[in-house]
């Protein structure tokens, strides 16, 4: 008996229990239903078409497998089960040979590396108890030092296809590296891949940074800076590294900046006689619009996906709530009404959930709920976790993790949406305040 | 000879101070006044001793430099006015200086909203030294959030030290 669609009770997720399990289904994970249990995949090395690339072959598919592992969607059979071996990517895949190991589905490709340092990377999903390929073949190019780029577009393709979903993970991640003991903390800038490789760093560390924030295309990052003494808002593009000041009026504070929609406009606060209230500002040169004037502390805002909403945080009621109000102003409507503090909203980047940092009873949660404040879902518990950036496809979250006690320190984890598969990332060294980007085009 | 020695070990104590703490001598402006008014508008026997009233040591050792917070809360306590009393009392005498207002919180809070809170912290304490009659233009505020803990524990013990504002003296008027 085989299980051709994988579906999931979501008891997290407060759905009915479903046991679908269709016969002749197309390979398919729900992810909406959560999954009962991973989905069995191989992977077996890449074929290296020449010698140069041989190398790469191998870690190619390891990236390839390695993403797809992370989702905790899929279960990868180790090579020392395999009978039987791809050493020709165009000849015909024995599907017997891979139903007698259970593998559901199958990723194969070919590696090729030009005389000119040209990267060629082609790939095949076959629904191995279909007997069929899922979806064209596809190939890739690009630089070999783009190598992992290249392997994280053709797990994108798999996952895409699988779960119809949108991919997540050719993105990269911007957050506050960090060194030495909390009271002589040092910060700066500097950005990976999702997963943790291929650090640089952005800024140094002689000034405080703090929540960095990629623009819609990931071209540029809006951060905090202490490098006037005081805390101002700056505009970094990512390929020069050249960076300039946004908002420096004298006598005021700006921190807490997020980019519309449109890639062009800033939403942040600004204190002012001890009052922080919320501002928008044309990066091309403007005035500062003013979007709140309330006595309270209005912080930490973001736009919905079209640019209509923003969601912000305001103790207006007397502790942090979460608030939405129109783009322009206006009278905001409150969403966050349960027991404890609510704070860092962030709108989904497919506008269904907005996930938020909860204190409560001396603990701090990662959590979710619909755009109404209905379906408040708490995802993770700790001594201190904040700070929640969506997955390119919304859903996943990142966030950071910071441990308690004189040694304390801090760390970037990931949880998807339904609650499951906590994962640390693999950072090099202490970590706070990440912000994922879109998908790289 | 003693005054070389002394002004050596000045130096060495200003350097020191702008290791521990980088971004409050990151204004060009108050990084050069804190030399020159240190070093040379006093006496120079007595500068940085703490029995001499009108040195910074004084200010931060026995008028006392800091006023604390309730959790979440910028009003100034009892004990936070006789401190700053004392400060603006302080001020009033010794015009040179300026002062910048260092607001914090305890780690017990989202960075953002942190960041806020010291700016209330820090303006409570404006507020206050400006009713006593210290000239506005002398005073800046800053808020570091949760950024610049002095006490690591996760206890009350050290978070009761934490949430804070710092009156730092500089010399000269603030530009």
């Amino acid at each position: 008996m085989m299980l051709r669609v994988l579906t999931l009770l979501a008891a997290l997720m407060g759905f009915a229990a479903v046991p679908a399990i269709a016969q002749n289904g197309p390979l398919r994970i729900e992810i909406d239903e959560g999954v009962i249990e991973p989905m069995p995949f191989a992977v077996p090395d890449f074929v290296a078409e020449n010698a140069a690339a041989a190398e790469m072959a191998r870690n190619i598919s390891r990236v390839v497998a390695a993403d797809l592992v992370n989702t905790g969607l899929f279960r990868e059979i180790p090579k020392e089960a395999f009978i039987a071996s791809v050493t020709n990517f165009d000849s015909p895949v024995q599907y017997a040979d891979w139903k007698a190991i259970n593998a559901q589905a199958l990723v194969t490709g070919a590696v090729s590396v030009g005389s000119d340092g040209r990267l060629n990377v082609k790939f095949r999903l076959l629904d191995v108890f279909a007997d069929a390929p899922l979806g064209d073949g596809l190939q890739f190019g690009g630089t070999t030092s783009s190598w992992r780029r290249v392997a994280h577009k053709v797990a994108d393709q798999v996952y895409s296809r699988i779960t119809g979903e949108g991919g997540y993970f050719d993105s990269r991640v911007v957050y506050v590296a960090e060194t030495g003991p909390k009271n002589d903390r040092k910060k700066r800038l500097a950005i990976m891949d999702y997963d943790g490789a291929n650090t640089q760093y952005l800024t140094d560390s002689t000034s405080i940074v703090l929540a960095p924030r990629f623009s819609p295309n990931g071209d540029r990052v809006l951060y905090t800076s202490y490098e006037t003494g005081f805390p101002r808002i700056y505009l970094l593009d990512v390929a020069t590294v050249g960076r300039r000041a946004v908002d420096d009026q004298s006598g005021t504070m700006t921190f807490s900046p997020r980019f519309g929609p449109d890639g062009s406009t800033v939403l942040y606060s600004a204190s002012q006689g001890g009052n922080t209230d919320l501002f928008s500002m044309n990066l091309g040169g403007g005035q500062r619009a003013r979007l709140t004037s309330s006595p309270s502390i209005e912080t930490a805002p973001s736009y919905s996906p079209d640019g209509s909403r923003i969601v912000f945080e305001s103790d207006r009621s007397g502790t942090q709530q979460l608030y939405i109000m129109s783009a322009g102003g206006g009278e905001p409507q409150r969403i966050s009404f349960g027991s404890g503090r609510y704070s860092t909203p962030v709108w989904s980047p497919r506008g269904d959930y907005i996930a938020f940092t909860k204190q409560n009873k001396g603990r701090f949660h990662i959590g979710v709920m619909r755009t109404d404040g209905s379906e408040e879902r708490l995802l993770t518990a700790s001594f201190l976790d904040e700070g929640p950036t969506w997955s390119p496809n919304g859903r996943v979250i990142m966030f950071s993790r910071e441990t308690a006690g004189a040694g304390g320190t801090s760390a970037l984890y990931s949880v998807d949406i339904s609650g499951r598969n906590l994962r640390k990332i693999s950072v090099d060294g202490a970590a706070s305040d990440p912000a994922w980007s879109p998908l790289l085009p | 000879m003693k005054t070389l020695t002394k002004s050596i070990l000045l130096v060495a104590a200003l350097g020191l101070s702008a290791c521990t703490n980088p971004d409050r001598f990151a204004d060009s402006g108050s990084a050069g006044g804190v030399g020159a008014g240190a070093g040379t508008g006093f006496d120079s026997g007595a500068a940085g001793g703490v029995n001499d009233p009108r040195s910074v040591a004084y200010f931060q050792q026995t008028v006392g430099d800091r006023v604390l917070f309730a959790v979440d809360q910028s009003t100034l306590g009892d004990t936070a006015r006789g401190t700053l009393e004392g400060q603006a009392q302080w001020l009033l005498t010794n015009t040179d200086y300026s002062v910048i207002i260092e607001g914090h919180a305890d780690e017990q809070g989202t960075r953002e909203y942190n960041l806020a809170l010291g700016a209330r912290r820090a303006n409570a304490v404006e507020e206050y030294l400006v009713s006593r009659g210290v000239s506005p233009a002398r005073v800046r505020v800053v808020s570091y959030g949760k950024e610049r803990p002095i006490e690591i524990c996760s206890d009350e013990t050290c978070y009761a030290k934490n949430r804070r504002a710092v009156t730092v003296v500089t010399a000269g008027l603030s530009s």
